[in-house]
């Protein structure tokens, strides 16, 4: 048996964790080291599976299967494929540079230790083919996230945290029923036992049509709870804000894409009928998303609150993508979800830095940072550009592949979600403008220059954005076999045809439709 | 009836061993212990803990015997030896065995080390243990009082708090009519298929015409059964006495309460309704329904907007008793058909897991509360989280499994549940059992922030600090330790919880239509 990467992905930081809680309070520099290494080893893991992960192959790989709970059919079944594999990575990346690169001021030894647990279900929720498994990652990562937001965010800190807690449980009481529901009915609707395993009901459940609509809306509210979709979202402004900046940068880089990548996994992969038959509601959300996430990014007068409507903004486009339901909309959605996470979770680190300085983050008390810290003001500009979208940047990529992608198939949805991408222009530039523009008022006169350790963390984010915004090949060669997988089993299961698009791709493959059976589905309401 | 009935049926004492422990351990406490001058430090408890102890290694050994052997009934048909008996027996003992570790301690503390609390405990064990194992409504009865008694006594057994004896008065009378009610059911039921035998109860109604079936009898004593019943799991809207014997009672006394009590109880009211009443289950699974519906929401909102902690989880107390009813309304659904559903096996789940969850969260309350039971505002935890680290992280984990986070023993026990209601297509209850569980979460989640998150106010390091005795301390780290662990590695025990199957099974005890 070859290593389990997968599982030492998972156990790693449990165990880091684990270490961190046990050390005595009094060696801080221990807590520290082991956290760094715990994680970092974590990290080089993810760049390892990143460079031994099969390109042209769109299965699950490295795939671990071991039964679990044997009277309930649940089995530890982790795989990744190209949809997961990138997240994995950033996964693995992010949690490094929020350990050296946030300072919790007080308590390190627990914010460590509720850093590496969330770490660890993290890497379990993206990595987990076990419904039953996935739920539980899904749940558990609510924890030390509720405690890192309670425990070391600012003034409102309780009440988002408990309005965070609860939110998301509420979506998680309806996937629970929602699952179990799945196996029950699947056991009797062609799987023939009780299972949990992902693929395995995917492959071979055939619920009736209004069933399997059910499932998928009981499971879908879930994640569109954690996305946040428009207008489920009211938790984020409070949770991104209130929570202290390794909090914020977690939950932007990688928490918020549980939602879009349960929605592609758990959702399209699952139920592909119900998910064609829902994408009106979805795109429409998401298009009302896009608009009013900029629309109130625009309005904010706290700079972490513009980041975090922003934050609405910029899912919307991702759901946008994947409802549309063509290879480009999808890749494009899936390499956003990793734009989104570097340059949203860049922007937090940087709002942090201001506030650590300044201890304000009133668009208002600021004014002039690029006369007295002029490097800070390129870190933010490149970034904040990477956001908006700017072509060379990372973030221009996906938006683009989205948009032509979306055009296709959801053309007058893509129309209004394209002004959004003007908007977002509109909401950083001005708020750039406001804050680093002018000349410096006394408060600001003293702001001090970006640190070289505050570089040093802000340079792996600045590398990718620029380095996948030149040259996305190598991450799109990943994506795509998958994606193309996931549409050509939505074409099995629903005789859904994907429409062609003016590149040359391989149209072939999908040429050949279902059937009558399929067509008869698609002709019930 | 002849005249052989009054001849003494035979017994075999060795399938009553579990019973016969537990009573012999309870006349020592009290003859010997009122005998003999007051006996050295642990004494008494160790007693109770070794009686709770063989009595689970009795349980153990006879349920192996009944998987041999079968099961089969004792007594001239009085009680029953089955596997399911046998989880609730040990169920029960361990409800008996870390309710004393933390006794023992508090009673120390309290200054009113005595056997009387002790032989309570195992009194009211044999009543639990006798509600699980009977047979009869008129040994269910038995079993019942035992219990109920045994609570009234233990709920006011702190002499010097008023609060205590205002507790124990309250139980009584609300209990005494309850107990009314029940046995007002029982003649009912009686009266109208001459029996009081779940067996011959079943067998009744095959012999009568269906055109002269008095159903209405019938119902009115189920309804009267269900009310008894109903009370004793704290069901809304019979739960009124809960928060205020919870409150009052001594802290281990309401550990024990939640416990044994819920065990006995349950355990009673799905033998009662699936062996002696099956073919009635279309007609009491819908008023499970709605007690369910009704004790899951009343018990999640009115838990939320309390600012004691022992009456915040009492009414969470009621939250998971609507839980497990889940879990019966799921059981009605096949109740006397050959294959008995999931619905017993994870109520029967539910209950153990509950147990030894409750058990450790009112362990911690007990130590928090300080002398005197004074402090048990959800302010005492304040700061609990930065002086008592690892207590506050017990609790922590305790708190998380009653709101049904993974990897803890109570998500394990509400996926069961949840999954019986789903399988029984009860999609509705499941979805409202969830939603409740998040509205309690966020009395546990207010728990957790006292003890993480506020700030230190004047006047809390003059408090008396929170002591952490040895006894109390095993307590607490095997709940953790059981909370963690099923969390984790769970299949043992669901398989356990399913093959604990009651006399019967298999074979089907419904009227043939």
């Amino acid at each position: 048996m070859s290593y389990p990467i997968l599982t030492s992905l998972v156990v790693v930081p449990a165990v880091g964790a684990l270490a961190v809680a046990l050390l005595s309070q009094r060696r801080p520099e221990w807590i520290k080291l082991v956290a760094i290494l715990s994680s970092v080893f974590t990290g080089a893991l993810t760049v390892w599976l990143l460079s031994t992960f099969e390109s042209a192959d769109g299965g699950f790989q490295f795939v671990s299967k071991h039964a679990w709970i044997k009277p309930w059919g649940i089995s530890w079944h982790l795989g990744v494929d190209g949809i997961s594999l990138f997240l994995v990575v950033l996964t693995g990346v992010l949690f490094p540079l929020v350990i050296v690169g946030t300072d919790p001021h007080h308590d390190h030894k627990r914010y460590l230790a509720w850093l590496l647990l969330l770490e660890a279900g993290m890497m379990g929720s993206f990595l987990s083919l076990d419904l039953f498994l996935f739920f539980i990652f899904f749940e558990i990562v609510l924890v030390p996230m509720y405690f890192l937001i309670g425990g070391w965010g600012y003034e409102g800190r309780v009440y988002a945290a408990t309005k965070f807690f609860l939110y998301t449980m509420v979506g998680s009481a309806f996937m629970l029923v929602g699952i179990v529901a799945t196996a029950f009915l699947a056991k009797s609707n062609g799987v023939g036992k009780l299972t949990f395993d992902l693929v395995e009901l995917a492959e071979k459940a055939d619920f009736a049509t209004s069933t399997g609509r059910w499932l998928f809306f009981a499971i879908a509210i879930a994640f569109a709870i954690k996305v946040p979709m428009f207008p489920l979202h009211t938790w984020l402004p409070d949770a991104h804000t209130q929570a202290p900046t390794g909090g914020s940068v977690i939950l932007a880089g990688v928490m918020l894409k549980l939602g879009t990548y349960g929605l592609l996994r758990f959702g399209v992969f699952l139920f592909p009928e119900a998910a064609r038959w829902g994408r009106p509601i979805f795109l429409t959300l998401a298009v009302i998303g896009i608009i009013y996430g900029a629309i109130a990014a625009t309005m904010q007068k706290d700079l972490k609150r513009l980041v975090a409507y922003s934050s609405v903004a910029h899912l919307g486009f991702i759901v946008l993508g994947i409802f549309a339901f063509t290879s480009q909309a999808i890749t494009g959605a899936t390499m956003q979800m990793i734009n989104h996470g570097l340059s949203t979770g860049a922007l937090f680190l940087l709002v942090g830095m201001i506030y650590e300085r300044r201890h304000t983050r009133q668009i208002s008390e600021l004014k002039g940072l690029q006369k007295v810290a002029p490097i800070f003001a390129a870190a933010f500009m490149i970034v904040m550009l990477s956001s908006i979208g700017v072509p060379g940047l990372n973030g221009f990529v996906g938006e683009y592949l989205i948009l032509i992608g979306s055009f296709l198939t959801a053309r007058w949805w893509t129309v209004v979600a394209a002004t959004g991408v003007i908007l977002a222009a509109l909401y950083m530039l001005w708020a750039y403008q406001r804050v680093f523009h002018g000349e410096p008022d006394e408060a600001n006169r003293s702001f001090p220059e970006l640190r070289a350790k505050e570089a040093a963390v802000l340079l792996p984010f600045i590398g990718l954005i620029v380095f996948t915004g030149v040259y996305p090949k190598p991450m799109l060669d990943r994506i795509e076999p998958s994606v193309k997988a996931l549409i050509s089993h939505v074409s099995e299961h629903t005789g859904y045809e994907e429409p062609s698009i003016p590149e040359p791709i391989d149209v072939d493959a999908h040429d050949t439709p279902a059937g009558g059976t399929a067509a008869e589905a698609e002709a019930q309401p | 009836m002849n005249a052989d009935s009054l001849v003494g049926p035979p017994i075999s004492w060795f399938d009553l061993t579990p019973l016969l422990i537990l009573l012999g351990a309870a006349l020592v406490l009290l003859v010997v212990g009122a005998l003999t001058p007051r006996w050295p430090r642990g004494l008494y408890a160790g007693l109770t803990a070794t009686a709770a102890g063989a009595t689970m290694v009795m349980g153990f050994v006879l349920w192996d015997d009944v998987t041999d052997q079968g099961a089969r009934t004792l007594v001239g048909g009085a009680i029953v030896l089955d596997a399911f008996s046998m989880f609730a027996t040990i169920a029960i003992a361990v409800a008996v065995l870390l309710a004393t570790l933390v006794t023992d301690d508090y009673l120390r503390r309290e200054r009113m080390d005595g056997p009387e609390v002790y032989a309570l405990y195992l009194t009211a064990a044999v009543g639990g243990v006798t509600m699980a194992m009977a047979n009869d409504l008129i040994v269910l009865f038995l079993g019942l009082e035992v219990l109920s008694i045994s609570f009234y006594v233990l709920a006011a057994s702190h002499r010097r708090r008023l609060e205590s004896q205002e507790a124990g008065i309250k139980y009584f009378v609300l209990g005494g009519f309850s107990s009314a009610f029940f046995l007002y059911g029982i003649a009912l039921i009686y009266g109208a298929t001459g029996h009081t035998r779940y067996d011959d109860i079943v067998a009744a109604i095959t012999d009568v015409v269906p055109t002269e079936r008095n159903d209405a009898l019938v119902l009115a004593g189920v309804a009267l059964l269900l009310i008894g019943l109903a009370f004793k799991v704290s069901a809304v809207p019979f739960h009124f006495w809960t928060p205020d014997v919870y409150q009052g009672a001594p802290t281990p006394v309401t550990a024990f309460m939640a416990s044994a009590g819920k065990v006995g109880a349950f355990t009673a009211m799905l033998r009662v309704l699936t062996q002696a009443l099956p073919n009635w289950r279309d007609d009491w699974r819908p008023v499970i329904w709605v007690i369910a519906v009704a004790t899951l929401v009343v018990g999640s909102i009115l838990a939320v907007v309390q600012n004691n902690v022992k009456r915040m989880l009492a009414y969470s107390s009621i939250s998971h008793a609507g839980f497990i009813l889940v879990g019966v309304e799921a059981a009605g659904h096949t109740a006397g058909e050959a294959d008995p559903g999931q619905g017993i096996s994870s109520a029967l789940l539910y209950l153990l897991l509950y147990s030894v969850l409750v058990l450790g969260t009112f362990a911690i309350v007990t130590v928090v509360g300080r002398t005197g039971d004074s402090e048990t505002d959800i302010g005492a935890f304040r700061g609990l989280g930065r002086n008592r680290p690892a207590l506050a992280l017990g609790m922590t984990v305790l708190l998380l499994a009653q709101a049904g986070v993974p990897f803890t023993s109570g998500f394990i026990a509400k996926f069961g549940v949840i999954k019986a209601a789903v399988d029984e297509k009860s999609i509705a209850i499941a979805v409202i059992a969830m939603l409740a569980s998040v509205i309690a979460a966020f009395l546990y989640l207010r728990i957790m922030i006292s003890m993480w998150i506020t700030e230190p106010e004047a006047g809390d390091d003059a408090r008396e600090r929170v002591r952490l005795p040895v006894s109390t301390t095993i307590a607490i780290v095997l709940a953790v330790g059981f909370t963690l662990f099923v969390g984790v590695a769970p299949g043992w025990i669901i398989s356990a919880a399913e093959h604990a199957t009651m006399i019967g099974d298999g074979a089907s005890g419904l009227l043939q239509p």
